[in-house]
């Protein structure tokens, strides 16, 4: 288990105050001018050193992303945006971020912001969050009233955050939609290149992070980089916060260290897996986004971005999303197909009609009413709109039911089986002749 | 996707901010350079629909569009895209039911059955106008799984049970408690946690430190870059799991590409960083001489890893596979 003295989130569980103050005796707004006079490359490098990759989803190397963006600011100025939007299903850490540590998000954006040359940062915070975005915004009163940030402020260099707020558009985590809500306008993503980082918000260089990316920055850099990296497999360092939900016998968010088994995980917070370990059945285990993995794979798996993509899934947010055997997998998959039809921008063809085309198949699939040939023709289509749509909308509506018919194809044909059993006389002319 | 239409008829045919409004209409239209004016329709008709008890009507709408200077449709494709505007009156007490697979694998449909006992189909609006409901998708809890958001409010861990007494709170006018329902502290596992009991975390200890590791000139003590040239061409991130294509750059070709990796030269951003030392380095062992130069690779590589890709290709062509 990850000691204590290692936790960057000490107040994650709400247990102290997120006021200024207190998060200032966590060690939140410590040597933070220091860490700015460095200069952007000093940070950058930090951050590359450390091995940080982007806890949206995707895993980016977070100091290799800002090194995107250009060298000097001419005449646009540069943007930092935080994606707050956190819609993922299975995910809730970036919320515990925002109602508890606020302070370590603003302050990770002012440092982010100077190793990018930005001296504006917006937050785009899912519209939902009403009370995450009003701890937020009060600890952003807090942070200009104590001049820790804003114009002219104590740490020496220039910095404004304006939270913004969404309107329950999952679409607008993707990063070019959420510029694109930001701007005032439907969240549908935009065609890449121009990447954000050459023309972004309103056409100017910007970068967009997770919450949990640049939380995690300011602590980095006081404890160093070899901290950081010394926990994890190469590759995959860090601390990381889960959210394990599902069927386990205490749901919790918990930060760990990257790597950490999937055992040791569910037995140390979460008191273990509903009715035993012989109970389990699948896990998805990075949002609703990843390919579900059959238990015997995932009991002893470490929880990393290299180890799920060897399984042919992916660490994702690190949403663990647990299912023990008395659920039904069918119908959990038809009802994420239902979230990715209704989440659907609308934008390209391939998403627009190919989610509701699975999720209605699989709809009857829940029942058994399919025929066997039908499980491969949905096989073809998930195929089909992965990879051919703007952004990853499509391959993320596609991958669970690729990951349902890889793993448990068996059942499928089952339930098609029961429900036609009964039904051979109505539908079988040939019975009916003999 | 979601098919949206608004009710024209119970809207009425005007619509007006409330006067206590105006102030976070300014606090928020403050956030925005003058011209980016737009950037505010969001939060703007998330007021207005506060001020039109909960939804939002078509007179609204063009309030919001005349304030910012928009037209009207950009302002109606905004409200029929985002599914927290409402487009027909919902009661006092909107309900948002989360249906999503983390909730329906802890009892989102029992809850659901709940609703449409005591409220009926979603979107109804009882007779005395207080409750309605809907079911949405995932509002991001899911450690706290079932759960319900009441207006602002989430409500966390429910059963059956405990969601129809909060409703039946709401509809006789008492308060409803938001939060986990059970005895946990918000996404903590229920009963207690074994982690975050540490004293010296809160104690102030964590800020006393004198000054920041590896400082730029202190002696390196892990992977700190090396200064020489020659290891200059060594990769700076080893991990970084994406090569760039390093054929984007004209001049660079497959062979070249190929020795290139060999170096351990992966992303524009390195050749960018090359000193004019280490250009003659890389073209000693290339075997020829000024190359480099003459088709500015470092410059060229500087505009790739900014990501200016477009203006790369107008000025210094495409490179060639």
């Amino acid at each position: 288990m990850l000691q204590d003295k290692d936790r960057i989130f000490t107040n994650l569980y709400g247990a102290h105050s997120p006021e200024l103050e207190a998060a200032r005796q966590r060690g939140a707004w410590h040597l933070t001018k220091e860490m700015l006079d460095l200069g952007p490359d000093w940070l950058c490098d930090q951050i590359k050193a450390s091995g940080l990759r982007g806890r949206g989803g995707a895993g980016f190397p977070t100091g290799l992303k800002w090194t995107f963006m250009p060298k000097e600011v001419r005449d646009r100025p540069h943007y930092l945006v935080v994606n707050a939007d956190e819609s993922e299903p299975g995910t809730c850490k970036d919320r515990e971020i925002l109602r508890h540590d606020p302070h370590l998000l603003i302050e990770g954006c002012m440092v982010a912001s100077r190793a990018m040359r930005a001296h504006t940062c917006y937050v785009y915070v899912r519209g939902e969050y009403i009370a995450e975005r009003q701890a937020l915004e009060k600890a952003v009163k807090e942070a200009y009233e104590a001049r820790l940030i804003g114009q002219n402020n104590l740490n020496g260099w220039d910095f404004d955050l304006y939270v913004h707020h969404g309107a329950g558009a999952y679409i607008c985590g993707e990063e070019t939609a959420l510029l694109e809500s930001l701007e005032g306008k439907k969240g549908q993503p935009r065609l890449k290149p121009p990447f954000p980082a050459n023309a972004g918000l309103y056409g100017c260089p910007t970068t967009v992070n997770n919450v949990e990316s640049i939380a995690v920055v300011p602590t980095i850099l006081r404890r160093g980089a070899q901290w950081f990296s010394s926990f994890g497999r190469p590759n995959n360092s860090g601390t990381k916060l889960f959210c394990i939900s599902g069927h386990v016998n205490k749901p919790c968010n918990v930060e760990e260290e990257m790597s950490v088994t999937f055992r040791e995980l569910i037995e140390t917070h979460c008191g273990g897996i509903r009715g035993g370990w012989e109970n389990l059945k699948a896990v998805i285990p990075g949002g609703s986004s990843v390919p579900m993995v059959p238990a015997e794979q995932i009991m002893d798996a470490c929880m990393d971005f290299d180890t799920l993509r060897d399984l042919k899934s992916g660490l994702g947010t690190a949403a663990v999303i647990v299912m023990d055997k008395q659920t039904d997998l069918i119908k959990a998959i038809a009802r994420l197909a239902y979230f990715y039809k209704h989440e659907s921008c609308g934008q390209c063809t391939p998403c627009r009609e190919g989610t509701g085309w699975m999720w209605r198949v699989l709809e009857r699939m829940v029942k058994g009413e399919a025929t066997h040939d039908e499980i491969d023709t949905l096989l073809d289509v998930t195929k089909q709109v992965e990879g051919h749509t703007i952004c990853a909308l499509g391959d993320a509506a596609a991958w669970p039911i690729q990951g349902l018919i890889r793993h448990f194809r068996h059942e499928i044909e089952d339930r098609i089986n029961r429900y036609r059993l009964p039904r051979a006389m109505v539908q079988g002319a040939v019975i009916a002749a003999e | 996707m979601a098919l949206r239409r608004f009710d024209l008829d119970a809207g009425g045919d005007s619509f007006a901010f409330k006067p206590e409004t105006e102030e976070k209409i300014a606090f928020w239209r403050g956030k925005y350079p003058a011209d980016k004016q737009r950037s505010a329709v969001i939060p703007l008709l998330w007021l207005a629909q506060k001020d039109n008890n909960g939804w939002l009507s078509e007179p609204a709408m063009r309030e919001v569009a005349d304030r910012l200077e928009m037209p009207y449709i950009r302002v109606y494709e905004v409200a029929t895209f985002y599914t927290m505007f409402r487009l027909q009156p919902v009661g006092k007490f909107h309900v948002q039911l989360c249906g999503t697979t983390p909730c329906q694998l802890r009892g989102a449909e029992g809850l659901k059955e709940v609703c449409t006992r005591e409220i009926g189909k979603p979107m109804h609006v009882t007779d005395d106008q207080r409750l309605s409901w809907e079911e949405v998708e995932c509002l991001g809890a899911c450690v706290n799984a079932p759960m319900v958001q009441i207006n602002d409010d989430y409500f966390e861990d429910l059963t059956p049970e405990i969601l129809s007494g909060i409703l039946s709170c709401l509809r006789n006018g008492a308060a409803a408690r938001p939060g986990p329902q059970v005895a946990r502290v918000n996404s903590a596992p229920e009963g207690g946690t074994p982690v975050l009991t540490d004293a010296s975390l809160y104690d102030g200890s964590k800020s006393r430190l004198r000054e920041l590791p590896n400082l730029p000139g202190a002696p390196a003590s892990a992977p700190a870059p090396a200064p020489a040239p020659a290891a200059k061409i060594e990769p700076e991130v080893p991990k970084a799991p994406a090569a760039d294509d390093l054929k984007r750059i004209n001049g660079v070709g497959p062979k070249f590409e190929a020795m290139l990796l060999e170096m351990g030269v992966r992303t524009f951003a390195q050749i960018a960083a090359w000193s004019p030392e280490t250009v003659d380095t890389v073209e000693a062992r290339f075997g020829f001489k000024d190359r480099i130069d003459r088709e500015k690779w470092v410059a060229q590589a500087r505009m790739l890893a900014d990501g200016r890709f477009d203006e790369h290709d107008l000025i210094f062509g495409r490179g060639k596979d």
